[in-house]
């Protein structure tokens, strides 16, 4: 019944193969769910079935209402804002739930004996750390990448975003991923492999939500107005083409049963660590890089006015960047069952990487040159500028822990911690940060951002945040590798291991203070946004917003 | 578009003539400190393949200069640890009490191994020090359920209680509110009784009417372990009632609780983990933490300590080294002392 109803609405709305194609594909889902949700063999995968239904069936009434409201004027002459729109809101709130996650596994490592709920196993560290992981890199960082990616392509290609209704198609999927995974982490559904916890169920949708989005992608470029491609849109295809590789070998897994959530993986051993720390690897390379740096390219010449530093530059740390991070995984495996070579491989690659790196970082600060004096009066490109300097910190910092023997000392501690929060909070934070407060007035076409002294309110809240944590972090992760190691003359251990956990304690809550700030910060970023979006000024429309008269003149 | 080449007046530096939604880019060379820093990388990179282990070959890889090899290291090291050793966990092993007792370098042997294995194997549940926790007993007090001299701490140590060992250590309370073999008014009472026999009756004050009505109870339900007069029974793991030191708490309620749920907490079998040489040396670690107990001479019964009724257990008559023990040595001394080296 609803099938013919969908194709008498397709007819009287005229055929759309976007819209065809998306239903199609819903339809197949609902079979699928309903089929998976009946037989399911485990409750969590009945659950995770409902919910993909309802995913599919709220998606394919919401295509039927569009073609009830029949044919559209053609829409080509301007520029797809609102599915970028979409993801802005998305992004502010992924952010604040996976920071307010952050939080609170941060407190229930201060004070396990306050925050440790015994008749609650669901909202304990073990299933709120996946969450957290997951909710700031893939939900905030995710939506990020994406929202960004398609407001920069369509300027710097001055063309339409590709694909009709297929974005949509992108944003909404994805954020389906993003529920299936942190329900199914609350459930205790995973296959224990670090950001890449999500079951082969979930994997799969996310493997055609992200071709789509590659299609998407591929599709603009395909049809732009601009002979060369620009730099940002080399790393955000960098980004999507080797994030779509990583994630289908990683989760390369066989389902014990295609009606239940649990897989075993098609590596074994040693290898399977290996893929693992490949793709875990690899996903702070393109996801928390590439993508990022592509942000970078766009915002930060865009808010400074400023051309980019070096072109040339770009293409030597763009190609050497991408060769070069894809062998850095083993570095995460030192001093384990895996073969030493392959562990030199791992250290030596990573610093080769470590001038690649820094080659985005220069581009980035040096793009400045002849703005400098704008760090005082616009706190948004301050925000960016010390997000690069972040990222150089960091990308610094990767390669001196890759050595064997800094990370004898190193792995396994909170230093380990201290280091991806500081790229994490500083350079993914802080770079996003500065694209949403960029795009916010841009996108609902007002002069600036609500308030520029929140905005001020937010940057140093933040940068303390991020003080207090990675300052903590390193002296209580090197402290912590320093007892783990100390002998006494009889040749025992000095310090029992629980006796270093207690050593923690204060500087555990030192990193929650720093989160908390940090936390604070982003919920200010929310409100000065969302009073910029509902602002009643009267419209400010920019130039760049219509590809159209340039089209024309082409 | 057309491309249009500009001088960029702030840096002086050409543009490539390519505009993106009015971003334009600089031609500006690659920094020179940025190309020598990355082919200084490179060069290390090199140095650092041709002299360590690197390159996978189709069935080895390449040794490199060095003939580095960790695993090869690490295996030397631990035998340089075991041997360093050997010889202390040996005297250890083959040490009689006597031996203990006049021996300082053996002592500071023992505490300084047994100090570590506990930290690691021990401290989570029974606390730094031996300080206890609700459920699990403090060590460092005199108070011993199970006995506590050196020969009895090593016996529980070896079979564990309630533990799969074949000779563990084993009481079973009954849980009299659960199972339902008193009633909640009948408890009360027994709670009362038992509260009036312990020292706790100087802070609690029992009720003497409920206490009256609780002591006829307790001698047909608990005597037969705690003893008559709660005196406790180390033959059973029965603990004393009449001192205020209580395993699963000393309030009211806590009491009350313990006689409603019998609970019985288990600590696993430590024969099969460590060597003898270990084992000595925890026991003696434990034994010294302020509450040890002289060793009983054999089969007479055991002077000293709180309790009236402690006595002589299985252990006392076992022999310290056990010849099965002696073989386990090296086995033991993995998990126990090395597998603390490989940090």
């Amino acid at each position: 019944m609803g099938v013919i109803a969908g194709c008498k609405l397709m007819v009287k709305g005229g055929f759309r193969e976007d819209a065809a194609g998306i239903l199609l594909i819903l339809v197949i889902g609902i079979g699928l769910a309903l089929f998976g949700a009946a037989r399911a063999i485990d409750a969590p995968f009945a659950v995770q079935m409902w919910t993909m239904l309802t995913g599919f069936l709220l998606g394919a009434a919401a295509i039927l209402y569009d073609f009830g409201k029949g044919p559209k004027a053609d829409a080509s002459s301007r520029y797809e804002n609102g599915v970028v729109k979409a993801g802005v809101i998305a992004s502010m709130f992924w952010g604040i739930a996976g920071l307010l996650v952050g939080v609170i596994i941060a407190l229930q490592l201060s004070f396990p004996n306050i925050f440790y709920f015994t008749d609650h196993g669901w909202l304990n560290f073990g299933r709120l750390r996946p969450l957290h992981t997951s909710a700031v890199i893939f939900a905030f960082g995710g939506n990020v990448l994406i929202a960004t990616s398609f407001y920069v392509v369509q300027r710097t290609c001055r063309a339409r975003l590709a694909g009709g209704l297929w974005p949509w198609f992108v944003f909404w999927g994805y954020q389906l991923f993003i529920v299936l995974a942190a329900t199914g982490y609350l459930m205790g559904v995973t296959q224990s492999r670090e950001y890449a916890e999500p079951p082969w169920y979930t994997d799969l949708w996310l493997t055609l939500v992200w071709v789509v989005y590659l299609l998407v992608f591929l599709g603009t470029i395909w049809k732009r107005q601009e002979k060369h491609i620009y730099v940002a849109n080399w790393f955000y295809l960098a980004f999507i083409v080797t994030i779509a590789m990583l994630h289908i070998v990683n989760n390369l897994a066989v389902p014990v049963s295609f009606a239940g959530s649990f897989s075993y993986s098609a590596f074994a051993g040693v290898q399977d660590a290996l893929t693992q720390w490949w793709y875990g690897h690899n996903a702070v390379g393109f996801f928390l890089t590439a993508g990022f740096l592509a942000i970078m390219y766009y915002f930060i010449p865009k808010q400074a006015d400023r051309p980019v530093y070096s072109y040339r530059l770009s293409i030597i740390h763009f190609w050497a960047l991408i060769f070069l991070y894809i062998w850095a995984g083993p570095h995460h495996l030192h001093y384990t069952a895996l073969p030493q070579w392959a562990q030199t491989l791992g250290a030596t690659f990573s610093i080769m990487l470590w001038m690649p790196s820094w080659g985005g970082m220069i581009n980035g600060l040096m793009t400045l040159s002849g703005a400098w004096d704008k760090l005082r009066t616009d706190p948004v490109l301050r925000m960016l500028v010390v997000s690069v300097a972040f990222y150089g910190m960091s990308t610094f910092e990767g390669p001196v822990m890759s050595i064997r023997a800094v990370n004898s000392l190193s792995h396994y501690t909170d230093w380990t911690i201290g280091h991806v929060h500081s790229g994490a909070l500083g350079w993914v934070g802080f770079v996003s940060f500065g694209a949403l407060y960029c795009l916010a007035p841009w996108l609902w076409k007002k002069k600036q951002v609500h308030s520029l002294a929140l905005v001020d309110w937010h940057f140093w809240l933040a940068t303390i945040g991020i003080v207090l944590y990675i300052t903590s972090m390193w002296v209580a992760g090197i402290m912590q590798g320093l007892m783990w190691r100390a002998y006494n003359d009889l040749g025992f251990l000095e310090y029992s291991f629980v006796e270093s956990v207690e050593a923690m304690h204060p500087y555990y809550i030192i990193r929650a203070v720093g989160g908390a700030l940090y936390l604070i910060g982003a919920l200010i970023m929310a409100y000065n946004l969302w009073r910029t979006a509902t602002s009643k000024e009267p419209a400010h429309v920019r130039a760049a917003d219509t590809p159209a008269a340039a089209v024309a003149a082409e | 578009m057309a491309e249009k080449i500009e001088r960029d007046e702030v840096s002086g530096t050409d543009t490539t003539g390519h505009e993106w939604d009015g971003i334009k880019e600089l031609d500006t060379p690659l920094p020179r400190w940025w190309l020598y820093v990355f082919y200084a990388t490179i060069a290390a990179s090199v140095i650092y393949w041709v002299l360590m282990p690197a390159w996978p070959l189709v069935n080895s890889y390449t040794p490199g200069l060095l003939n580095w090899s960790d695993r090869r290291n690490v295996a030397a090291e631990m035998q340089e640890l075991r041997a360093a050793r050997a010889p202390m966990f040996e005297r250890l092993a083959a040490a009689g009490a006597a031996d203990l007792a006049n021996d300082p370098e053996l002592q500071q042997f023992a505490r300084a191994a047994g100090e570590s294995v506990f930290g690691d194997n021990c401290q989570t549940c029974h606390g730094a020090g031996g300080a206890g926790a609700p459920g699990y007993p403090v060590l460092a007090d005199d108070v011993w359920i199970w006995g506590g001299s050196m020969a009895d701490i090593e016996h529980t140590l070896r079979v564990g209680i309630r533990s799969s060992h074949p000779e563990t250590r084993i009481s079973a309370m009954p849980a009299f509110g659960r199972d339902g073999l008193l009633t909640p008014q009948q408890i009360g009472d027994v709670t009362e009784y038992v509260i009036s026999i312990s020292a706790a009756n100087a802070r609690l004050q029992s009720d003497a009417r409920a206490a009256g009505r609780g002591a006829q109870l307790y001698q047909e339900q608990c005597a037969a372990c705690h003893g008559d007069t709660g005196a406790g029974d180390r033959t059973q793991g029965a603990p004393s009632l009449n001192d205020d030191v209580w395993l699963y708490g000393g309030s009211r309620a806590e009491i009350r609780r313990q006689i409603e749920l019998g609970r019985a907490g288990v600590m696993p079998s430590w024969d099969h983990r460590f060597d003898a040489g270990t084992l000595r040396a925890l026991a003696y670690y434990v034994h010294e933490m302020g509450g040890g107990e002289p060793d009983a001479p054999a089969v007479e019964p055991a002077s000293g300590g709180t309790a009236p009724q402690g006595t002589v257990t299985p252990t006392s008559a076992r022999a310290p080294a056990a010849p099965a023990d002696a073989e386990r040595i090296d086995a033991g001394q993995d998990r126990g002392g090395e597998a603390n080296a490989t940090r």
